[in-house]
């Protein structure tokens, strides 16, 4: 482990074996953009870690009533949903073939990804628009159950998310028409397809979890100790 | 040398500034963002001050304040713990310290998000001006008590019911996402963009602090901001995450089901670990400042590192101990008293490390060397408080008492704020150009730190005769003797000394900007590398032409065979002065130069 190897280095004495330091990995844009990306994901994991602690601690309590299981409960049916992962997954795989079409300096096939990821994950954020209207429609207000309240909860944080990564690529594709640089963009455009991959596991983590039956939430509660 | 930093890379703009507003209020120079970041905090920080004072003149001379009513009472603790916790400390000591320190330490010309540097300061300020807007609204700030625990907190008759708690919900989200920004940046810079030759463990103590501090905030500020998103709807689109059903004021109310020892669980899982977050700055600056000041290198400086490591590690698995009232499961109880008492490890071996450091040190007794021994008096006695607390049979008693206010004050009150002055008169002359009056720092430190004395000491005997805590009035309470009140009357009387005190520090800042007398580069002979800048305050950019290279730790003081009494951490080893191998042989402890480390060194050469 370097990080143990790294702990034990005795810098007291004149030449330690890390006097050799060369800055070879180092501070370079595309490095300093991955430490702060890797960082930022750990964040965000820790926000919807918590919110699903106190998702399945709040199940125990017997008002609550999953949103998925019994054929007359809404996302038992959860073809909308899927419809949604699509959009999110052709996004997402758009933004990695963005990133290899920049790295193999084809332009046009760069651009046209951006903009495919960019409108299906426009999409996404419609799709689960509608989600919720059908829900509201069905009288599955945000304050009627915890549950509900969760759907709601986890999609717009989650939406928030995916609209906040919007803007950076809309950065990302600006810098690119002003500096006119495939290699700056490739490197770019990587990080925003690996925040999109996050994003979409994040998702089918989300989605499991909301479409689940009372009993399999009961279950994960219980393995989990609540 | 092959090597080129990023700062040198042709394609990097150093963001030169052009006219007084990008150079002093859209800054993106990591300098001027740490001191906009540092006036701000010391600002809100006075506004927290004045409210302690109101408390404890209510305290002392109950009833003769007419306008200091029980709400108002309850509205100034809230504030007041609120803000001196997230505001004030956190922001100073990792915006404020954090920017101006880490681009200096690891020798980087600035952060490597300048722009999201600058933006992080103005979203903190916003989250500053909305929690003020607070005090502006009707009903007032919330008084629900820093811990803002739900279900009173959102209720009709906990003052600031109405836009209190909203505005300061609000502001805590803002803050934290102030702090995410910032957070990135100081973890992403201390990462990647050292200089040549300064490895991880070559770096000050101060840098690990900061550094560890802002993973533990990142990993943890956002149980804050989802307790605060959640608790935002349950008041205002009427979830139940927190609320359970509830009757308030004669009414059933629409809530049902919700868990506020949940919030608790949450709340605690922030907090905790931001006791450490303002902890762990102060243990890495206070132990640059004492080896500086004691002329000899850290004691143990790798246990130094470690122990940061795994007091940030362990902070995250000790949070229940402020929830033992809770009524929670013993066995739980048991595990959070034992994982409490083992953090107790690791700090008590900084404490042994920093007197060690002291021990046959030349120390010199300058303002800041005062501060940072006065921090381990207040450090020591609020640790060790905090181990009869830690128990739980000893906390069930004592809890809500003013025990628990004497043990929170000595150890997160008074010792940052200690360490924090110590680095104050310690970079000053670095930020400033300018020194520090000696002697008015000298009345500083030792009316604020024999007032802290007389402050706190007497709150625990308070606490052991079962004074309540946030009361505003003790009304008839039968086993509180009389004599309390005498005791609280004097501590009244001391806090306001005290508070009164820091205008000498703030009359010292303005009086030496203005006509202090000029600091030299290094004034202090310190080894690492924020004193080896060309110019002093450093200029925009840090380092003139080039980056500078790193031969050795921060800690070389009082090396036996070198002329000087420190070597620069940018010095290499041909370029150090030795002294005679004649001299060498009759200096103490002159033979072994590898072993320096190792070695206590005496008196200066």
């Amino acid at each position: 482990m370097k990080i143990f190897r790294t702990l034990s280095e005795k810098p007291w004495i004149p030449h330690p074996a890390g006097s050799e330091f060369l800055a070879k990995n180092y501070q370079k844009e595309i490095f300093i953009g991955r430490t702060a990306l890797r960082f930022f994901i750990s964040v965000v994991s820790v926000i919807f870690f918590l919110f699903t602690i106190t998702f399945l601690t709040r199940s125990q309590f017997p008002d609550f009533q999953a949103l998925a299981g019994e054929p007359w409960q809404p996302l038992s049916d959860a073809s909308h949903l899927w419809l949604n992962t699509g959009a999110l997954l052709i996004s997402s795989i758009a933004l990695h073939w963005a990133h290899v079409s920049a790295r193999k300096n084809q332009l046009n096939g760069a651009i046209a990804s951006v903009m495919i990821g960019a409108f299906f994950a426009l999409l996404f954020l419609l799709g689960q628009i509608l989600v919720w209207k059908q829900l509201i429609e069905l009288g599955y207000y945000v304050a009627s159950n915890p549950a509900n309240s969760y759907f709601y909860l986890y999609t717009s944080v989650h939406g928030l998310h995916l609209l906040g990564g919007l803007f950076a690529l809309a950065y990302v594709t600006l810098q690119l028409m002003k500096k006119n640089s495939l290699v700056t963009f490739s490197s770019s455009v990587r990080l925003c397809a690996v925040y999109w991959h996050f994003l979409l596991i994040l998702w089918l983590f989300l989605f499991a979890l909301l479409t689940s039956s009372t009993d399999t939430i009961n279950i994960i509660a219980q393995l989990c100790g609540f | 040398m092959t090597h080129i930093a990023i700062a040198d890379q042709p394609e990097e703009e150093l963001h030169e500034p052009s006219s007084f507003v990008t150079k002093y209020i859209w800054s993106q120079d990591h300098k001027v963002i740490a001191i906009q970041y540092s006036i701000t905090a010391i600002f809100v920080g006075l506004v927290a001050l004045v409210l302690s004072g109101l408390m404890r003149l209510q305290l002392g001379f109950p009833d003769s304040f007419s306008f200091i009513d029980p709400s108002a009472y309850l509205q100034f603790v809230t504030m007041h713990g609120m803000i001196m916790v997230i505001y004030l400390l956190t922001a100073l000591f990792l915006g404020g310290f954090g920017n101006y320190l880490i681009p200096l330490m690891i020798g980087a010309r600035d952060m490597v998000f300048p722009y999201l540097n600058m933006l992080s300061y103005w979203v903190y300020l916003l989250a500053v001006i909305v929690l003020m807007a607070s005090f502006f609204v009707p009903g007032g700030p919330t008084g629900a008590g820093w811990t803002l625990y739900p279900p009173q907190a959102i209720l009709e008759g906990t003052p600031g019911a109405g836009g209190g708690i909203l505005l300061m919900l609000i502001s805590l989200a803002i803050f934290i996402v102030a702090f995410t920004m910032g957070g990135l940046n100081y973890v992403t810079t201390v990462l990647q963009a050292r200089t040549k030759g300064m490895t991880l463990m070559r770096m000050p103590l101060s840098v690990w602090g900061i550094f560890i501090a802002t993973i533990l905030g990142l990993l943890a500020f956002p149980a804050l901001l989802v307790s605060a998103i959640m608790m935002l709807l349950d008041m205002t689109v009427g979830t139940s995450f927190f609320m359970p059903a509830i009757v308030s004021l004669g009414e059933q109310l629409d809530y049902s089901g919700g868990s506020p020892i949940l919030f608790q669980h949450l709340f605690w899982f922030f907090g905790h670990p931001e006791v450490y977050i303002v902890a762990l700055p102060a243990f890495g600056i206070v132990s640059d400042v004492l080896s500086v000041h004691a002329r000899k290198n850290i004691f143990g400086y790798r246990m130094m590192v470690w122990a940061i490591v795994i007091i940030g590690g362990l902070s995250f698995i000790v949070w229940a101990h402020h929830m033992y009232v809770s009524g929670m499961n013993p066995y739980f109880g048991f595990f959070f008293a034992t994982t409490t008492l083992i953090i107790a490890v690791p700090t008590a071996l900084k404490v042994y490390n920093w007197v060690l450091t002291l021990w046959r040190g030349n120390i010199h007794l300058t303002t800041a060397m005062l501060f940072a021994i006065g921090f381990i008096f207040t450090f020591t006695h609020g640790g060790l408080t905090g181990l009869f607390l830690g128990n739980v049979v000893i906390d069930l008693p004592l809890s809500d008492t003013y025990f628990v206010v004497a043990h929170f004050h000595m150890v997160m009150g008074v010792s940052p704020i200690m360490v924090l002055f110590a680095a104050i008169y310690h970079w000053f002359p670095k930020i400033t150009g300018k020194h520090l009056h000696t002697g008015l720092g000298k009345a500083h430190f030792w009316v604020t730190f024999l007032g802290t004395y007389a402050i706190y000491l007497p709150m625990h005997y308070l606490g052991f005769l079962g004074v309540p805590r946030r009361y505003y009035a003790m009304g008839s309470t039968e086993f509180v003797p009389d004599s309390a009140q005498d005791l609280n009357a004097s501590i009244t009387v001391s806090a306001l000394i005290v508070g009164v005190a820091q205008l000498i520090f703030i009359y010292n800042v303005i009086r030496s900007l203005r006509k202090g007398e000029k600091a030299e580069s290094n004034p202090w002979g310190a080894a690492s590398l924020e004193w080896q800048t060309p110019d002093t305050p450093p200029k925009h950019g840090n380092w003139g032409p080039a980056l500078p290279v790193v031969y050795r730790w921060a800690y070389d003081y009082s090396v036996p065979t070198a002329k000087q009494d420190f070597i620069p951490q940018n010095m290499s080893e041909e370029e150090v002065e030795r002294v005679d191998d004649s001299e060498t042989s009759s200096t103490e402890g002159g033979e072994d130069v590898k072993n320096i480390g190792d070695e206590p060194v005496g008196d200066n050469p």
